[in-house]
C-alpha cells in the first residue's frame, strides 16, 4: 500500500540544554510528551556545550531543536546554538525554547528565529502544536 | 542502605511491624466504641449519599502522591494510636516536634536565600537582609561555580553571576563577608559539588577576621547523592564525591565542630517532579547512606549524627505536606536508634530547613504566587521546621527584586507573629486525618527503602537509573494531570485571562559581572605565591591517591594562598574524572 508521502514523515526533534544547568524536570516532561505525540525524540544528556548540541543536531538530522534553560544563560547560549547550526550546515533546522525567559529577552530571541519562549507552567498541548506548526511550514513547506 | 544490606532485611521487618501495627487495636480507644463508632460511619454514609444523590461526582479524591481519601476520617481510622509512639515534643520519636517549647522559646530561623552578580552586589543584599531582621544567611552561587569553573573557564561564558553569586577564589569570598560579623551569624551555602573548597574559603575568611573555625556557625549542602538524583549537579563520580564527603565530615567532627556539613535535601527530589511519598522516601534513605558513610570512616554514629541536617519542600498540597514533616521525624528517630545505634538524642532528632515550591510558582497571574507561598510557608511552620525561606512572587519570572524579597520575608513575619500558630506545639497533632496520613506516608516511606534495598542499595539505584526514572514519571504524570485539568491550577489551566499585560518589574542582572569577576582573577593571580598554590594543590592530588589522608587539610592550604576554585576542583578530574549521567528517558 502507498502512503501519501506526509504520512510517512515524523517529527525528529533535539531537545536540550546546552551549558551547565541541571533543572531538567522540564525538558523530559517535554521529551516524553513529545514521543507520546508521535515524534522521533533525541535527548541530549545534561551539560553539553553549544557546539555538542549543534554537532548532534546536525549529525541526527533533525527536523528542530528544543532547548530549555532555567539558568538565566538562555541570551548567551540559545543565539550561538543557532549561530552554530547555520555553521555547521543545519541552517534549516528550527529552534524552539524555554524556560525561565523574563519578557524583555522574547524580542531579541524571536529576532534569530528562536520562536516558542515558553514558561513554566505552559500547556504540553500548546508547545507541541507549536512545534508541529513550525515544521509543518517551514521544514515540510505544508500549507 | 548505601551500598546495600547483604540480605539484613532490616526494612522488610519494618514494613510489616509497621503494617501489623496498623490494623491493632491500640490502647487509647476502647473496641467496643470503636465498633459503635463504624456502625455509627455506616449510618453516616447513607446520610452523606442521599446528599450527594442527583449532584455529579465532582472527582477523585485523593492527594498529591495519589492517596486515595475518604471524605471524613475519625477515630476509626486511628484506633491503633499509641500514645507511647506519638511521644511528646523534644522527646524520643519527636513526631510532634524537636524541641520541647518549639516556638515558644524563639520563632524558627527566617532564612531568605540571596546572591547573584558580583560578591560586592551580594554583599549589600546579605547586609540588608541583616538590617531588616533576618537571623540568618543564606548564599545562592552561579553555575560556574556550582559546576567548580572559574569566571574565566570557556564553559563559564554568559553564566558568570546570572543566577547566584561568582566565587572563584578567597577574594570573592572576602569580599561577599566584608563586614559581617562571623561570629555572630550562621550562614546556609547551597553548594554541593565544590563544597569542601567553600567551606575551607568560610574558615579562611574566619581566620583572617579573627573568628577561629570551631566557633563558625552555617551549613553546607554538600549533600552528592541527591545531586545523582535529581539536581545534576556533579563533577566527578558518586564514590569520588563522597571520598570528598567521608573527609569534609571528618575534618569539621575535629576541626569545625559547629559547621554542619550535610544538609540532607528532598528539596531538589520534589522540584524535580517527585511526590511527597518519594521526597521523603529518598531524602531518608540519602540519610541512612551518610550515617552509613560516617560509620566507615571509623566514627561512632553519636560523633556526627547530631550535625546532619534536613532541608525539606513545601508545597501545595496543606495536609499531606505536614503529615510528611511529622513522618520524616519518626522514621529518623526510629533508624537511628533500631538499626545504627545511636543513644544520643541529639542524633535521633531530625532538625530541618524548609523552602516554599518554587516549581509551584506560576508566570501568570505572578501575584497569586505570594498566597501560594504564604500555604506552603505555613504548612511548614505547623510541620515544626527549624527554618524557613519562602519564595518571592516574582521567581518565575526572574532573580527576585527587593520588594519582593520583602514581601516573602513580611509573610514569615506575619504568620509568626500575628496568627498564633506558634502558640501551640504541633497544633494538628491529634487530628484524625493529619495522623492517619502521617502513618500513611510512614508506610509507604518504608516500603521505598525496602524497594531500594532490593535494588542493591542507593549507590546502585543511581547508577541504574532507578531513582530518576521514578521522578520522571511522576512528574509526567503531574503534567498531564494539570494538562486535563485533574489538578487545578489558578491562573494557568483555571481562571486564566486572555491578554496579560507585563505586570511586574523585575530584577537585571548586571551584565558586567563577568568582565569584573575575570578582572579580579586574574589580579589574584598575579599578587599570589605561585609556588605555594602549586606545592598546595599536589598536596591534595597525592591525598586523593591514597585513602589513608584526609584531602580537606590541604585543600585549605590551596585556598589560604589564593588557589582558585577551578584550579582545586581540576585536581579531582584528574584524579577521578568526570560523571556521565545513565540514559533513563
Amino acid at each position: 500500500m502507498t502512503r501519501k508521502p506526509r504520512e510517512r514523515k515524523k517529527i525528529r526533534i533535539l531537545v536540550a540544554k546546552p551549558g551547565l544547568d541541571g533543572h531538567d524536570r522540564g525538558i523530559l516532561v517535554l521529551a516524553r510528551a513529545f514521543r507520546d505525540a508521535g515524534m522521533e525524540v533525541i535527548y541530549s544528556g545534561l551539560l553539553p556545550t553549544p557546539e555538542q548540541v549543534a554537532r548532534m543536531a546536525v549529525d541526527e538530522d533533525v527536523d528542530v531543536v528544543a532547548l530549555s534553560l532555567l539558568n538565566g544563560a538562555h541570551m548567551t547560549a540559545f543565539p550561538r546554538v543557532k549561530k552554530l547550526l547555520g555553521k555547521m550546515g543545519g541552517g534549516e533546522i528550527l529552534v524552539v525554547g524555554g524556560g525561565i525567559i523574563p519578557e524583555d529577552d522574547k524580542p531579541k530571541l524571536l529576532k534569530l528565529g528562536i520562536t516558542g519562549l515558553y514558561g513554566p507552567g505552559t500547556s504540553l498541548e500548546e508547545i507541541i502544536a507549536h512545534v508541529k506548526d513550525r515544521v509543518r511550514k517551514e521544514r515540510w513547506k505544508e500549507r | 542502605m548505601l551500598r546495600g544490606d547483604g540480605g539484613e532485611d532490616y526494612w522488610k521487618r519494618r514494613v510489616g511491624k509497621v503494617i501489623a501495627k496498623r490494623k491493632a487495636a491500640g490502647p487509647l480507644y476502647d473496641e467496643k466504641a470503636i465498633r459503635d463508632l463504624r456502625q455509627g460511619v455506616k449510618q453516616w454514609e447513607r446520610v452523606l449519599e442521599a446528599w450527594s444523590k442527583g449532584k455529579a461526582e465532582r472527582k477523585v479524591f485523593q492527594t498529591a502522591s495519589a492517596i486515595p481519601l475518604k471524605p471524613l476520617y475519625t477515630p476509626a481510622d486511628v484506633k491503633d494510636l499509641d500514645y507511647s509512639e506519638t511521644g511528646f515534643p523534644g522527646v524520643y520519636p519527636y513526631l510532634r516536634g524537636v524541641y520541647p517549647d518549639m516556638y515558644r522559646g524563639r520563632p524558627w530561623t527566617m532564612r531568605m536565600f540571596s546572591g547573584f552578580g558580583t560578591p560586592e552586589d551580594t554583599n549589600r543584599r546579605l547586609k540588608l537582609l541583616l538590617q531588616r531582621g533576618e537571623t540568618g544567611l543564606s548564599i545562592a552561587f552561579d553555575m560556574p561555580t556550582l559546576y567548580g569553573y572559574d569566571c574565566d573557564h570557556q564553559k563559564a561564558h554568559g553564566e558568570v553571576g546570572r543566577c547566584g553569586v561568582n566565587v572563584s577564589s578567597l577574594k570573592d569570598m572576602e569580599a561577599i563577608f566584608d563586614g559581617v560579623p562571623l561570629d555572630e551569624v550562621s550562614t546556609s551555602m547551597t553548594i554541593n559539588a565544590p563544597a569542601a573548597v567553600l567551606t575551607c574559603m568560610y574558615a579562611a575568611v574566619g581566620k583572617k577576621s579573627g573568628v577561629p573555625p570551631a566557633k563558625l556557625r552555617g551549613t553546607v549542602q554538600a549533600d552528592m547523592l541527591k545531586e545523582y538524583i535529581a539536581q545534576k549537579e556533579w563533577v566527578y563520580p558518586p564514590e569520588a564525591h563522597l571520598r570528598i564527603m567521608r573527609d569534609l565530615m571528618v575534618f569539621c567532627t575535629k576541626e569545625m565542630p559547629l559547621w554542619n556539613y550535610i544538609s540532607i535535601s528532598g528539596y531538589h527530589i520534589r522540584e524535580a517532579g517527585s511526590s511527597a511519598i518519594q521526597e521523603l522516601a529518598f531524602t531518608l534513605a540519602d540519610g541512612f547512606g551518610y550515617v552509613e558513610l560516617g560509620k566507615e570512616a571509623g566514627l561512632h554514629v553519636d560523633e556526627f549524627a547530631p550535625r546532619l541536617s534536613f532541608f525539606f519542600n513545601s508545597t501545595m498540597d496543606f495536609f499531606e505536606e505536614i503529615a510528611k514533616f511529622r513522618a520524616a521525624r519518626r522514621i529518623w528517630a526510629t533508624v537511628l536508634r533500631e538499626k545504627y545505634g545511636a543513644k544520643d538524642p541529639r542524633s535521633l532528632l531530625m532538625r530541618f530547613h524548609t523552602q516554599t515550591s518554587g516549581a509551584s510558582l506560576t508566570w501568570q497571574q505572578p501575584l497569586n504566587n505570594i498566597v501560594r507561598t504564604t500555604i506552603e510557608a505555613l504548612a511548614g511552620v505547623l510541620g515544626g521546621t527549624q527554618s524557613l525561606h519562602t519564595n518571592s512572587f516574582d521567581e518565575a519570572w526572574a532573580l527576585p527584586t527587593e520588594k519582593a524579597v520583602e514581601v516573602a520575608l513580611r509573610t514569615q513575619q506575619i504568620i509568626a507573629e500575628e496568627t498564633g500558630v506558634s502558640s501551640v506545639v504541633d497544633p494538628l497533632g491529634g487530628s484524625y486525618y493529619v495522623e492517619w496520613l502521617t502513618e500513611q506516608m510512614e508506610e509507604e516511606a518504608y516500603k521505598y527503602f525496602d524497594r531500594i534495598e532490593s535494588a542493591g542499595g542507593i549507590l546502585k539505584a543511581i547508577t541504574s537509573g532507578y531513582l530518576q526514572r521514578e521522578i520522571a514519571e511522576n512528574s509526567y504524570r503531574l503534567s498531564k494531570r494539570a494538562e486535563s485539568g485533574e489538578d487545578s491550577v489558578v491562573g494557568v489551566n483555571k481562571y486564566s485571562v486572555e491578554e496579560e499585560e507585563k505586570p511586574i518589574e523585575t530584577l537585571k542582572i548586571d551584565f558586567k559581572a563577568q568582565r569584573r569577576q575575570i578582572q579580579r582573577l586574574k589580579q589574584v593571580k598575579k599578587s599570589r605565591d605561585s609556588a605555594k598554590v602549586r606545592a598546595a594543590l599536589d598536596k591534595i592530588a597525592r591525598a586523593y591517591e591514597s585513602e589513608r589522608e584526609n584531602s580537606i587539610y590541604p585543600m585549605l592550604e590551596a585556598v589560604t594562598a589564593y588557589g582558585t576554585l577551578g584550579e582545586i576542583i581540576e585536581v579531582g578530574r584528574s584524579a577521578f574524572g568526570e560523571w556521565k549521567e545513565p540514559i533513563f528517558l
